[in-house]
């Protein structure tokens, strides 16, 4: 058996093994953690697979791409998927005590898993409807897990979420049946070929917008990220640590797979006028609204915004001509951060759910005294804290660098400047959040009443503590991360070997 | 024949548009369902439309003479027609709840505090 197919399967079939035990909400818990760790060592050899350079194929039905549909993974589906297995053991073990029992018994572990499904499969297709498909099952599982509860502010937040990722897929449906019209072919590798020798490249050109359009929405660039704030900090933690771990980063995923392997006909535009301008403000957007937001986890909502404008700009930098070795490491920074900001963005929503149980809130106005009612919980939180904020030696540093060296290579000085502007407004924002919630003494005792089991209260720190962990590795061997993310990088731009392992070696 | 779809396509995403800028979510959702079938109806036209048979390969002959059909294209359209049926219908019953919990169905109430 091929072992592509094994990300999408253990998710599915661990989903269909908890619908069946609906009853037993315990089953349930270990159907779903068992289906985490069995996702994450599958991944974790997926990953080790790619890194020897082996872009793994698996044509489906044996129908040879591009007529059947075919599960490729390349270096950056393997880091990708990498990050999804420990960020899903980690979420999986919080939800043990991290979710209340009406949630827990109303399918919360199928849906996560669900999700989980759609998100390897969306890291892994090599056929572009797939991902539309992939997309609207990782959706329709998000729509659930973020309504799910039926609280006042979760359904308004839902409302929002729900309409503007359907505006995004319906103009992704769009785009795709026009590229279908004029190109004839769905298959990634296939589209490349065709987009090269197009007939009509400005027709190619204004769908590439199209597409661009749609992926932004789901990877909130801006201006199209007012959905992300406005409903992230309402679902539980664990349903906002995945959602900020993973789901953004699918729409991230998109745009860097289409925008090396596809879209590549007219750079100087797609890249440099359109997505390097928009990513700058984007980064610029989310300091800001990090900076002034006065609950936490609205300002972590803002963060991801941030990040996923630090790493499009990488991204749009392979657009601008100039040296290759700049080209390459722009995009090799944009991985590495794209890699480790997913780590950084779960562990600061889990985090900010354990604050939210012991203190009750997550204002910055009324919270306080945490650093010495919960010292431990403190000192992880300053790790993901500084590690957004790309402090050194944590895992935020060495990509931004990259990225920032890359723009000064290329001599475009106001994209540095726009890097270097988001981490001081992220700094600002740390240090506002370190001193508001950790530092002040605390307005008010919280109800020591309220004080659970011991066992539940560890089920909530180590998950924390071990992508805190993670954050510090991925930190101290930031080199062999970055040769990891510079051999994607390069497999990203140059498509050939991607092509032949994909149609064949005729070519 | 394409005209007569590319007008009605058209109409479908300038009404969806319209309707999803309203001020209430039914008419939000009946805009999200228009705008679902105007993309249905694109991919349908994008693939030409000709009047022709099947794509079925005569017997005895190895490939197939054009004018045939393109039978992706209803592939396509057949799978986002259920997904977009599962997620409208989600959708209603997300506004309902919202409807029951808010006690309004204006967007404008569906800002916090």
């Amino acid at each position: 058996m091929n072992l592509l197919v094994l990300p999408v399967l253990i998710p599915m079939v661990a989903a269909a093994s908890s619908l069946l035990l609906w009853k037993s909400v315990s089953a349930q818990r270990w159907v779903a953690l068992m289906g985490a760790i069995a996702l994450a060592v599958v991944n974790a050899l997926i990953f080790s697979r790619t890194q020897t350079g082996e872009i793994v194929v698996l044509a489906f039905g044996s129908w040879p791409a591009p007529f059947g549909i075919a599960f490729v993974a390349d270096r950056l589906a393997g880091m990708m998927l990498l990050a999804t297995g420990v960020i899903a053991v980690a979420v999986q073990i919080y939800s043990f005590s991290g979710i209340d029992s009406d949630r827990e018994s109303f399918g919360f572990y199928p849906l996560t898993l669900i999700l989980l499904m759609g998100v390897c499969g969306a890291f892994l297709t090599g056929d572009i409807f797939n991902l539309y498909v992939w997309f609207e099952v990782l959706l329709i599982a998000s729509f659930v897990l973020m309504s799910l509860g039926g609280e006042r502010l979760q359904l308004q937040g839902a409302v929002k979420y729900v309409t503007l990722n359907l505006v995004s897929s319906a103009l992704f449906l769009t785009a795709l049946g026009l590229l279908y019209g004029s190109l004839g072919t769905l298959n990634m590798a296939h589209l490349s070929e065709r987009v090269a020798s197009a007939d009509d490249p400005g027709f190619t050109t204004a769908l590439s917008v199209l597409f661009l359009v749609a992926f932004s929405i789901k990877s909130a660039l801006f201006p199209l990220y007012g959905w992300l704030p406005a409903s992230y900090h309402t679902p539980p933690a664990a349903v906002s640590a995945l959602f900020a771990g993973l789901l953004t980063k699918v729409g991230v995923y998109a745009l860097i797979r289409t925008f090396t392997l596809i879209f590549t006909q007219d750079p100087g535009f797609t890249h440099q006028l359109v997505l390097l301008p928009l990513a700058a403000m984007t980064v610029l957007a989310g300091g800001m609204g990090f900076w002034v937001q006065t609950d936490m986890r609205r300002a972590f909502a803002f963060a991801i915004v941030a990040s996923v404008g630090v790493a499009l700009i990488g991204l749009a930098m392979t657009g601008v001509p100039g040296s290759e070795a700049a080209r390459i490491l722009a995009l090799a920074g944009a991985l590495a951060y794209v890699f480790q900001t997913m780590f950084v963005k779960a562990q600061l929503f889990l985090m900010a759910g354990i604050v939210r149980r012991a203190m009750g809130s997550c204002d910055l106005r009324t919270i306080g005294g945490l650093a010495t009612c919960a010292p431990w919980l403190a000192a992880m939180a300053l790790i993901g804290l500084l590690a957004f904020a790309g402090v050194p030696p944590l895992s935020g540093f060495a990509p931004k660098v990259a990225i920032v060296r890359a723009a000064l290579d290329q001599h475009l000085g106001w994209v540095a400047a726009c890097i270097l502007a988001g981490s001081v407004l992220a700094l600002a924002g740390v240090a506002r959040i370190w001193s508001e919630a950790f530092w002040k003494p605390p307005l008010h005792r919280p109800d020591e009443s309220e004080q659970d089991e011991p066992a539940n209260a560890l089920a909530r720190i180590v998950p924390v503590t071990g992508l805190a962990l993670c954050i510090v590795a991925l930190g101290l061997g930031a080199g062999p991360v970055f040769d990891a993310a510079e051999a994607a990088a390069r497999q990203l731009l140059d498509p050939t070997e991607y092509i032949r392992a994909v149609l064949g070696g005729e070519r | 024949m394409e005209w007569l779809l590319a007008l009605a396509i058209g109409a479908l995403y300038a009404g969806g548009l319209y309707m999803m800028l309203r001020k209430t979510m039914v008419k939000l959702l009946i805009g999200l369902a228009m705008i679902g079938n105007a993309a249905n109806l694109l991919i349908f036209t994008s693939s030409g439309i000709v009047r022709s048979r099947a794509p079925l390969v005569p017997k005895g002959a190895k490939t197939l003479e054009p004018p045939f059909a393109d039978p992706l294209t209803q592939a396509l359209i057949l799978t986002a027609i259920v997904i977009g049926f599962a997620v409208l219908a989600f959708a209603l019953a997300l506004v309902r709840r919202t409807y029951e919990a808010v006690g309004s169905g204006a967007l404008e109430d569906m800002t916090e505090e």
